[in-house]
């Protein structure tokens, strides 16, 4: 039997990875640089299911958004990471927990 | 088994085996360097998907310039290892509890007939001379040139926000005080000194 690659075997792996990186976002608790990773991971998954779309839909649409979501996730890890460098200077540690400045 | 379905296991493998370790290796840096490694082989697949370009720029943009920066950061903050790890079975289970009903739901989708799957197996192929660079630039300054201005706005607001955040010296600001200027009285700024004639 001849295997040949289809839409379902890159939305399964899309899939596959989110779900790793909601898994991750949830193990990794202490530690907010691995859970911005987890979102850049999860990016990922999303792109990779817009560029399959994109290739067997026969549309490029896809593979613009994919561009877009490439500078504003790039603009975000940015801004996180500074964000994380001001929280460790003021707080001495990078714990999710110990953000509760908020009260919330 | 046709090279390319060999290509896809093999980079689709290399992927999730890199995205697993990334969330749970105990060390930060190694969950940098796996993601890096994430994305080599997901811009293989991309490369598999006939997204030339952005294969190229997730690359170039992701592991040359994210990457390298998440790299700058965790090495940049000294991090208790033994503090992070403390409750990781705890969470794992619950892990375990939000993810399992997620594939199971993921793979009934997939696996039902209601979306006609298979229709979706063949791919157009495109020619050997296809330029997917030039087709791209050609809908992004034609069509999606408003939405292009506005990713360009999006990342300077990020260059600014991220120097803001991150400024520690104090802002020595150039400009005059004007108040304070006009403040002034003569004694001030002159003093008169008394010498005496040798």
């Amino acid at each position: 039997m001849e295997i040949t690659l289809g839409l379902t075997d890159y939305l399964i792996l899309g899939a596959v990875l989110f779900c790793f990186s909601v898994a991750g976002i949830i193990i990794n608790r202490k530690n907010v640089i691995v859970l911005l990773m987890c979102i850049e991971l999860m990016l990922l998954a999303v792109n990779t299911n817009f560029i399959a779309f994109s290739y067997f839909l026969n549309d490029l649409s896809g593979q613009i958004f994919v561009f877009f979501i490439l500078t504003v996730a790039a603009a975000e890890a940015a801004i996180g990471l500074a964000i994380l460098v001001v929280l460790f200077r003021n707080h001495r540690s990078i714990d999710v927990q110990d953000l509760d400045l908020l009260k919330g | 088994m046709s090279f390319e379905v060999i290509v896809f296991y093999l980079f689709a493998g290399l992927t999730l085996a890199a995205a697993f370790l990334v969330i749970v290796v105990r060390n930060p840096v190694h969950a940098a360097l796996s993601l890096i490694l994430c994305f080599f082989s997901s811009a293989g697949l991309w490369l598999l998907l006939e997204a030339e370009f952005l294969a190229i720029v997730l690359v170039l943009v992701y592991v040359g310039a994210v990457m390298v920066l998440f790299m700058f950061v965790v090495m940049m903050l000294d991090i208790n290892l033994a503090e992070i790890r403390k409750g990781f079975l705890k969470y794992l289970a619950l892990a375990l509890a939000v993810v399992a009903p997620m594939i199971l739901v993921i793979g009934a989708v997939a696996s039902s007939s209601y979306f006609d799957m298979p229709k979706y197996s063949a791919a157009v192929k495109q020619v050997a001379d296809h330029n997917n660079t030039y087709e791209i630039g050609k809908e992004l300054f034609t069509k999606y040139v408003w939405p292009f201005e506005i990713a360009a706005v999006i990342l300077l607001v990020a260059i600014v926000a991220a120097i803001a955040l991150t400024l520690r010296t104090s802002r020595q600001l150039k400009n005059p005080n004007v108040e304070q200027q006009l403040s002034v009285e003569r004694d001030k700024r002159i003093r008169l000194v008394d010498m005496g004639a040798e």
